[in-house]
This record gives structure tokens, C-alpha cells and sequence, in this order.
């Protein structure tokens, strides 16, 4: 069974384990989203002093708070009790055009040219890491939602507002991929 | 106990993110490459099976745990703050292959480096809710 848990899991378990959380928010009266935590964050952090934005009361979405603490310790269990260290089994198509930014082929989860400590270390990767999260946190906010609140809960609920910000993913990241990731690397 | 169920959901949500591959940077590149159908099934099976739920929780007037109805919020219609929000999004997504809940899970897998993502995505929600009144919504 462990050995069963520990290999990568279908899509089709995330797919119905996700609608299986969204339904399970729904039930306990509250919505699937977790970029607001962002915007609850900065208000926890004093920035409803400043900015009428985040001036609301964030203690009501404690809640999303520890959806968010439980989302780190789920991670933590998969690399300490539920991963066998293999490499992301990703398509060979993929592989080739990565490499050819100079991106090796997978050896964990995340590359090395992103996310170790000596990339982090350097002009380049840091930029990479704080101005695409800065994005992220912009964007979202601007939108109104990010992955999780649009893609999943907003077009569940045939949201077609959510359906542009879904095509807005689209663009965006497409740009990343074709233009700006090959101008960085 | 009240909390707890948060957290026990958070917990659930971030090993199925790690365990489907879904938090890693390679898996968003293969999506925006269109090389796999992987991330396509990921998101697609979750939306088939949470309009379908969305649909019986409306139709069955289903109330949640506290016996309060489950309400469904309507988004604002509006075209620029969705298309242009949902674009700077996707650059950045693209960017550091997470989103913000797999930023998170990413930190719990000891990818210390995403908290320098999580740092820029908390500037970030604070440089929009200073622009916001300038901004096109």
C-alpha cells in the first residue's frame, strides 16, 4: 500500500481529490480559493493601516489561514513519507526544449537552474523567483482569483467571468514560455 | 476541532497537489507546451466533477454542516480586470511553475527557494491594493 502511495499519482486522483476538497469547503460554509491569502496576510501584517484595501476583518478568513498551514505540512508528508526520489516522469518533447534553454532534464520535482540555492544565489534566479511570485500575487488580486478560485470554483459554477481569467492564464503564461523564458535563459 | 478540519483538508490538498506532480516547475511547462495531457486531466477532471457538484448543491438546495444554504457568489461582469489580472497572473505562473497554493506545498516539500516567490507574491497583492483605485477593473 505505501509502495502504491509513494510512486506519482494519476491525474485522475488529483482531478477528483481537488473537487473532493472544493465540495468539502462548501460543506464546512466557506469557498475554494487560496490566493486571498495573500491579501489576508498583508492585512495580518498591519497593511489595513495604510491601504484601504486590506483594512477588513482578516480574522475571518483564519480559516483559509490554516487550509494554507495544512497545505504546507501535506507537502512536508510527501517528501518525507510519501516520495520515492524519482524524477518527474515529464514528455521527452518536454526534456528537449527545456534543454535547449540550457534547463537539464528532471532529477526531482523542481530544477535545479530555478529553485536550488546557488541559483537562488545569483542576479538572475532570484529576479526569476521574486518578480514571477510578484506577479502571481498581482495578477491574482487583479483578477480576483487565482488557479483555485477561478479555474476550478468559478468555472464550476459556469462563471464565465472566471473563463476569461482562465484565457488570461493562457496568454500570460504562453508569453512566459515562448518569448520571455528563452530571453531569460 | 474547528479548526482542525481546515487544516486536515489543507493537508489533504497539498499531498495530492505534490504526489500528482501538480507543484512541480517542469509539469507547467510541459501544460504550456501543450506536450502532455497530464495538467489538461488534472484540472479538467476536477472542473467536470465540481460542476457536476455545483449542480446537485443547487438543485438539492444541499446546506452545509451548520444547516446554513450553500450560497454561490456571482462574479462582476467585467472583461479588462479578468483578461489583463488573469494575463500578468499567467506570466508570472509560467514563471516559477506554482501558483499560490502549490507555492505554499512547494515550502512544505523544503524547496526553500519559493520563499523568495511567496515574498513576491505578498508585494504584489500589497502594490495592487495601493493601485487599485487607479487601475481599469
Amino acid at each position: 500500500m505505501l509502495e502504491l502511495l509513494r510512486q506519482p499519482w494519476p491525474w485522475y486522483t488529483s482531478g477528483a481529490v481537488i473537487a473532493f476538497v472544493m465540495v468539502l469547503l462548501l460543506f464546512f460554509g466557506k469557498s475554494f480559493g487560496f490566493s486571498s491569502n495573500l491579501r489576508t496576510i498583508c492585512s495580518a501584517c498591519g497593511a489595513g493601516k495604510h491601504v484601504k484595501f486590506f483594512d477588513f476583518n482578516w480574522k475571518s478568513q483564519i480559516w483559509n489561514l490554516l487550509f494554507l498551514v495544512g497545505a504546507i505540512i501535506g507537502g512536508f508528508i510527501s517528501a518525507e513519507f510519501l516520495s520515492n526520489g524519482e524524477a518527474v516522469q515529464v514528455s521527452q518533447a518536454t526534456v528537449q526544449d527545456l534543454q535547449q534553454l540550457g534547463i537539464s532534464k528532471p532529477e526531482g520535482i523542481q530544477p535545479a537552474e530555478i529553485f536550488s540555492l546557488e541559483a537562488l544565489f545569483t542576479v538572475r534566479g532570484f529576479l526569476v523567483l521574486l518578480l514571477g511570485g510578484f506577479m502571481i500575487g498581482f495578477g491574482s488580486r487583479y483578477a480576483g482569483g487565482c488557479t483555485s478560485g477561478h479555474a476550478i470554483s468559478g468555472l464550476s459554477n459556469l462563471q464565465w467571468p472566471s473563463l476569461v481569467a482562465v484565457v488570461g492564464f493562457f496568454i500570460g503564461g504562453l508569453i512566459t514560455t515562448f518569448i520571455l523564458l528563452p530571453l531569460i535563459f | 476541532m474547528k479548526s482542525l478540519k481546515f487544516i486536515l483538508a489543507g493537508i489533504l490538498f497539498g499531498i495530492v497537489m505534490s504526489k500528482s506532480e501538480a507543484i512541480s516547475w517542469f509539469r507547467i511547462q510541459e501544460m504550456f507546451r501543450f506536450q502532455s495531457f497530464h495538467m489538461y486531466g488534472i484540472i479538467g477532471t476536477a472542473v467536470v466533477l465540481g460542476t457536476l457538484a455545483t449542480f446537485l448543491i443547487k438543485k438539492y438546495k444541499i446546506r452545509d454542516y451548520q444547516g446554513n444554504p450553500i450560497v454561490f457568489t456571482p462574479k462582476e461582469k467585467s472583461v479588462p480586470r479578468y483578461l489583463i489580472g488573469g494575463t500578468i497572473f499567467g506570466l508570472g505562473w509560467a514563471l516559477t511553475g506554482a501558483c499560490p497554493g502549490p507555492m505554499f506545498v512547494n515550502l512544505g516539500f523544503q524547496y526553500w527557494a519559493i520563499l523568495v516567490a511567496i515574498i513576491g507574491g505578498l508585494l504584489g497583492t500589497y502594490l495592487y491594493g495601493v493601485l487599485r483605485d487607479r487601475l481599469p477593473h
